[in-house]
Formats: C-alpha cells, sequence, structure tokens
C-alpha cells in the first residue's frame, strides 16, 4: 500500500505542485523569486561550500537526466567494464564534491551570527533534504554497485511508466529501503522547489547569453500609432 | 544620428561644505529598512582618503567597470562568461566589511535601565545580528582626516603618482583636502546593467534613469561586481539588489531629487543634456588620453536646428528640448568646459560631472615652510597648487594633466575678474591676461561667476516634467481604461464569476 503512495501518488503530487505552485509564484510574487545568496554577508567559505557543492550537484542532476533520457547509450557505453568504472568513479567523485561542499555550508551557516539572521525554517528543511538526499546517493553508489548499470533498466521503465501515465511500480517495489528513501526524497525536493530557495533552478539565466549587454526599456513609442486593446493589440509597456 | 534625452548633473566641488546633508536626505527617503541600512545611494567622501566601500576606486581589487579592447570595450569583472561562472561564488564582490558593520545605540535602555549608582547609557548595537559591537568603520569615518596613516595615505590616485608628489602632498604645509560626494552616474553606458544575467537592470528610454527591476533580480550581484562607482547595493535581507533611483518619482513631476533639492552648498546642478546615442560605442572604446574629449563629444548642441529635428523624430517632447537649451549642465560641461567626468577611465561614460576644486590650489608653501599668497600674483599660479595635478587628474581626467589645468586656468581666470570687477585690488591686466589665456570673454566669465555664486532654484534644477499623463495615454487607450475605477486599479469593476 504504501508503494502506491511513495511511488505513484507522491510523484504525481510533486510534479502538479512544482508546475502549479512555480507558476504561481512567479507570476503573483515575482519579488520573492531569488536565490538569496548571502555571499555579502560571508565570503571566503561560501568560496569552499557553494563552489563544489553547486558543480557536484549540476554533474549529478544531468548524469541522472542522461540515464533516464539515453538508457541504451549510457548500457552501451558500460559494456566494457572499464568504462563503467571510470564513470562510476568520476560520479562518485561529484557525488564526494557536493557532500564536502554542503557540509562545509551548513557548518559556516551554524558559525557565523549574521547568516543566522538570515537564515529561515525553509533553509534547515532545505539543508536537511539535500543532506539526505546527497548520503543516500553516496550509499547506493558505494554499497549498491553498479548504479549507473542497473539505472537504466530498473528505474528509466519506471519514470517512464510516469510520464506516460501509465505507472508501473513492481521493479521499483522490489528496490532495497536505501534506493527508496533517495527516490521518495528526490520527489519531496521536487514538490517543494515553489516553497524554498530551490526556485532559483527554475531562474537560471540562460537569457543573458542571447541578449546585448545595454538594454535600454522605452515606456512608450511614440512612433507608433496606439490603439485599443479592445480593437487591435496596442503597444504595452515591457516592464510593467 | 540617434538623439536621446538623458538627465546630468554637476557638481560644483568648490562649493562642497561637506556638511552631508544629501546623504542624510537619500538616507531618510530610500534606504532606512532592514537590509539596506548599510547602504548609502548618496555618500559624501573626504579626498584624499579611501573612501566608501573602503577602496572603491581600485578595480584590481573589486575589478568594476570596462576595459578596452580593440574597438570596443569589455566588462571588466563580470559579463556572460565571467559573470555566468562566478554564478555560484563571485569572487570579486566587496562584502559587508568593505562598508561597514551598521549599527543603532540602545536609546530605550536610557528610559528603562533600573536605579543604580551609574548613569545608564546607550550602547551601540549591530544593525544586523543585534549584538553589542564596537564600531570601528563607518560611511564617512574618512571625513576630513586628509593627512591620515589609514585613509588618507592609502588612497588609490596616488599610484599613478610620482613619489616626490606623493611625499609632498603629506607635508603639514602643503596638505589639502576637498568633499568628493557621490552618487549613481546613470551612465551612458552603465556596467551594471550589462552585467545582470538576469537583465533586471535597465536604463530607461526617456530620461536615461537607470533601475532595478526588483521583481527581476535574481540576487546573482554581478552588478555590485560591475559597477566600478560601487553604487549598486546588495540588500541582505530581501536578496535583492538596489540602487540609487534619482528620485525618480520627483523627477517625473519636474522637481529635483532629494539630495539636490536638500543641498546646503547649493553646489548641485541638474538638468538634461542631449546625445547621439550612435557614439557610445566608440567614445566608451577611446584612448585614456581622448576620454573626457570623447565623452563630452556626445552631448550634441541643443540649439541645433538638425538636432531638433532629430530629437523631435525620436518622440523628445518640446519641453524637454526647452530644458536642454536652458541647461545649466550643458553650459558647464560643454559650453563653459568646466566639469569633467569622475574616472572617466572606468569607460561607462557618467553623466555626474564635477567642477575641480580650486580653492586648494591657491596658496603654496615657499622653501622656507610659510605660506606663499601674493608673492608672484594675487592668488600663485595653478601650476604651483598645494593639489598636485596630477592628483586631480588621476580623479578627473584619467591622467590627462592638461585636461584639469585648462579647466583650473579658467576658473581662476573668473575670479582673477571678478576680483578685479568688484574689490579692484589687483591690476587689470592680470585679470585681462587671465581671460585672454582661457579664451574666454567677460560676459561669459560673468555668466560663469553668476551660476556659479548666485543661482536661482529654478537655474539649478530645470528638469521636464515626464508627461505621465501622455505616457499613459500612449500605453493605454482611453478606450480601455473607460469605466474603470481610475488610477492605480485597472481592473475594470465587473461581477465576479
Amino acid at each position: 500500500m504504501s508503494n502506491y503512495f511513495f511511488f505513484i501518488g507522491l510523484p504525481y503530487a510533486a510534479i502538479v505542485i512544482l508546475l502549479v505552485g512555480s507558476i504561481f509564484r512567479y507570476v503573483n510574487f515575482g519579488f520573492k523569486v531569488s536565490s538569496l545568496s548571502s555571499q555579502f554577508l560571508e565570503s571566503r567559505e561560501l568560496f569552499y561550500g557553494s563552489r563544489p557543492f553547486h558543480w557536484g550537484l549540476m554533474f549529478l542532476f544531468f548524469g541522472h537526466l542522461v540515464a533516464f533520457l539515453f538508457p541504451r547509450s549510457v548500457i552501451a557505453w558500460n559494456s566494457i567494464p572499464v568504462r563503467l568504472v571510470i564513470l562510476e568513479v568520476v560520479a562518485f567523485g561529484f557525488g564526494i564534491s557536493a557532500f564536502v561542499g554542503l557540509a562545509l555550508l551548513i557548518v559556516r551557516r551554524l558559525k557565523h551570527k549574521r547568516l543566522l539572521m538570515v537564515t529561515t525554517k525553509m533553509d534547515a528543511f532545505v539543508y536537511v533534504i539535500l543532506l539526505t538526499q546527497i548520503l543516500t546517493g553516496l550509499w547506493v553508489a558505494y554499497f549498491l554497485r553498479w548504479g549507473s548499470a542497473w539505472f537504466p533498466s530498473v528505474l528509466t521503465p519506471y519514470l517512464k511508466s510516469l510520464f506516460l501515465l501509465n505507472p508501473d511500480i513492481l521493479a521499483v517495489s522490489a528496490l532495497p529501503l536505501s534506493i527508496k528513501i533517495h527516490i521518495v526524497s528526490a520527489f519531496v525536493l521536487i514538490g517543494m522547489i515553489p516553497f524554498t530557495r530551490f526556485m532559483h533552478f527554475l531562474v537560471y539565466p540562460f537569457s543573458y547569453f542571447f541578449r546585448s549587454y545595454q538594454y535600454v526599456i522605452w515606456n512608450w513609442d511614440r512612433k507608433k500609432i496606439r490603439k485599443s486593446r479592445k480593437l487591435v493589440n496596442g503597444v504595452r509597456s515591457k516592464n510593467n | 544620428m540617434d538623439i536621446r534625452s538623458q538627465i546630468a548633473m554637476v557638481f560644483h566641488l568648490d562649493k562642497c561644505i561637506g556638511c552631508h546633508t544629501c546623504s542624510i536626505a537619500c538616507k531618510n527617503i530610500w534606504t532606512d529598512r532592514k537590509g539596506a541600512e548599510y547602504m548609502w545611494w548618496n555618500n559624501v567622501e573626504t579626498k584624499p582618503g579611501t573612501g566608501y566601500p573602503s577602496k572603491w576606486e581600485d578595480q584590481e581589487i573589486y575589478k568594476g567597470g570596462w576595459v578596452k579592447k580593440g574597438n570596443s570595450v569589455l566588462l571588466k569583472g563580470a559579463g556572460k562568461f565571467k559573470g555566468i561562472k562566478g554564478l555560484f561564488h563571485n569572487p570579486n564582490m566587496p562584502v559587508l566589511d568593505d562598508y561597514y558593520e551598521p549599527w543603532t545605540y540602545q536609546y530605550e535602555n536610557l528610559f528603562e535601565a533600573e536605579e543604580g549608582d551609574d548613569q545608564p547609557i546607550a550602547r551601540p548595537v549591530s544593525l544586523i545580528t543585534g549584538e553589542y559591537i564596537t564600531p570601528k568603520s563607518g560611511p564617512n569615518w574618512d571625513d576630513d582626516l586628509a593627512g591620515s596613516e589609514e585613509y588618507a595615505k592609502n588612497d588609490v590616485n596616488f599610484k599613478n603618482m610620482s613619489p616626490a608628489d606623493h611625499e609632498a602632498m603629506f607635508q603639514l604645509e602643503r596638505m589639502s583636502f576637498h568633499y568628493l560626494p557621490r552618487m549613481c552616474n546613470h551612465c551612458l553606458n552603465p556596467a551594471c546593467v550589462a552585467a545582470c544575467p538576469s537583465g533586471a537592470i535597465y536604463k530607461r528610454g526617456e530620461d536615461g534613469v537607470v533601475l532595478i527591476n526588483q521583481k527581476k533580480c535574481r540576487a546573482w550581484r554581478m552588478c555590485v561586481t560591475a559597477c566600478p562607482y560601487k553604487k549598486s547595493y546588495y540588500n541582505w535581507n530581501t536578496g535583492k539588489s538596489e540602487k540609487c533611483v534619482l528620485c525618480y518619482p520627483r523627477l517625473e513631476a519636474g522637481e529635483a531629487p532629494a539630495c539636490h533639492h536638500s543641498c546646503v552648498g547649493r553646489i548641485r546642478y541638474i538638468s538634461v543634456m542631449l546625445y547621439d546615442a550612435d557614439k557610445i560605442e566608440a567614445a566608451a572604446a577611446s584612448n585614456d588620453d581622448d576620454l573626457v574629449k570623447n565623452q563630452l563629444a556626445i552631448y550634441v548642441d541643443p540649439f541645433d536646428p538638425k538636432v531638433i529635428a532629430a530629437a523631435k523624430e525620436n518622440g523628445i517632447h518640446e519641453s524637454t528640448i526647452e530644458c536642454a537649451q536652458k541647461s545649466p549642465v550643458y553650459k558647464f560641461v560643454k559650453k563653459w568646459g568646466l566639469a569633467l567626468p569622475l574616472h572617466p577611465e572606468f569607460r561607462t561614460l557618467p553623466n555626474l560631472f564635477y567642477v575641480p576644486p580650486l580653492l586648494p590650489t591657491m596658496s603654496y608653501a615657499n622653501e622656507e615652510g610659510s605660506y606663499e599668497t601674493t608673492s608672484e600674483s594675487f592668488w600663485g599660479a595653478v601650476d604651483k597648487s598645494r593639489l598636485p595635478m596630477s592628483y586631480l587628474a588621476s580623479l578627473f581626467s584619467a591622467g590627462n594633466v592638461d585636461t584639469i589645468k585648462t579647466v583650473l586656468k579658467k576658473l581662476m581666470a573668473v575670479r582673477l575678474h571678478r576680483r578685479a570687477e568688484t574689490v579692484g585690488d589687483l591690476p587689470e591686466e592680470e585679470a585681462t591676461d587671465a581671460l585672454r589665456d582661457s579664451v574666454m570673454d567677460k560676459e561669459t566669465a560673468d555668466d560663469i561667476f553668476r551660476l556659479t555664486s548666485l543661482p536661482l532654484f529654478d537655474q539649478r534644477f530645470v528638469i521636464p516634467p515626464a508627461h505621465r499623463e501622455e505616457a499613459i495615454e500612449m500605453l493605454e487607450s482611453t478606450a480601455d481604461v473607460k469605466g474603470n475605477s481610475g488610477f492605480g486599479f485597472k481592473e475594470p469593476p465587473v461581477r465576479g464569476l
């Protein structure tokens, strides 16, 4: 029964909350969407925490994404044992990097009184969920080898079945507890994105690459003739 | 030719008395909030000194502004590649301690302390942590300390000066200082705008005010690095950057910003200038020596019929062109050539110009160590000033001594002329010679004198209204707002579902 809840109910709830919640927050509470950087209050220790943490996490996220989107390529890559070991060691390295970074970030936040002033309950939650996620991930990677070998054949079909709205939890239900915790906490993390500073995943500034450096906004364009919205769409201000 | 209008300012440093009234006016209106206590959108520094944040002029530390690359410019410490790379930790960002830790005093203790043998005191507490602190630095703690080891000695502008000049500045007899009020320059080539990854910072087309959209800011902090004047601040509480908004609600109504309005020394002038936007990139990429000249060439003559026609074509309102013609800023900067941008070598093309200070240049110490004021001529020559020309050149002309000398000679000529006119205690040839040297006639000198010493309120602040009423009509057809509840309530009063 609990398997139905954790592997069917929870994932769908998480995705619906993610979509509805983040769009709602973005549209209605634009002011509250921020990465909430605390570098201004403490910079040196942030360097050693933030960089390994973010790069490690980014690599692991895209690793999981690749294994989900291109399972056959991953299996093909792993057909030669040396390549499998290289992949696993590299991924484990990024896992360690993310873990060390996170640990330093937690220590940093507890150590400096200034940082405690900008720490909320949601930040505590963020730390707990990330720590759970990274620790179980490292546990699974170490004790239940080799993840990149069984992920494409066990978890990819499950995730695919979720997206095809025909969930098949037979294989997932039989997995060891540590993997189950890893999966459940991942869905919790996704569902909590709209309620935490995780929102900053969704506003990564890709558009910066495609715009010119200078940015001028005109409130009105006198050269164009304005027309009523009720008739034809007129020229609207871009900054409101 | 792409003519646009820009709000520009002139600060007359000879008139600045360093009272900080401008800073207080700004603070009371805009930054007296949690997270913004440490921000001084407007601040007054003593030069020589390290300023606020400490050593902000040293771009080897803070990596602000632009650097020349070929015929264009690149951001020094931010930009598409460097900025995105530094998103997780910005290596060139000033932190709280580079500014100062804001504090208040426990005033309530004076009233609520229990009865005892000692007088109750108001101890300083941090506005960030709420703990007791001992303040060790503040936004103006270099005030008047022109000879200090801690502040003046570390002035970044000494870097390019000869050791002899440097030493001379710290001899007791030659010591001098002047004030430098600073605020956002609302640059023509703003580095903060270019550095913002989320595109939250923009320049307003109509009047050139640079603003941060608080809803789009995501705390990537690149503007703080990119602004070489360190006039973009990070609000540690809201997680958004903030900067001077040039009191745009006042500006739009045709009123001067609070810092200008409140200025006790009446050093501030604000008005519009018309400029040619096509020339910006080339001017920003000029050689160091030509930076000032090329920047001033961007601003165009508002009386030129061609310029007026091009301005009207671009939708610039009559009243704005009229203000540009009456602009005191245009007079100081272009017509008389008396005002210079601060640190043009940052290549942001700032729109705040300074009339360099003449006062400390007047007298100097002779070999015997006594003041020399009247020997050669009435006030002594500009070249023999107490404040070395190379120091002022480092501040206002990217190291070009000739530029600064020309300006100071003009100021001196006006002074000599007026002295001859009003007091008459110096030979008239001296005054006429000085005027001739600066290629200036008596009328111009009188005009400069009048706008410097006796300007009326309306002569200092010539600001066109923003014509919001027309702007709203342009944005939203009157047919759309017909039957609505009026200003600020755009939803039509329709029965709910």
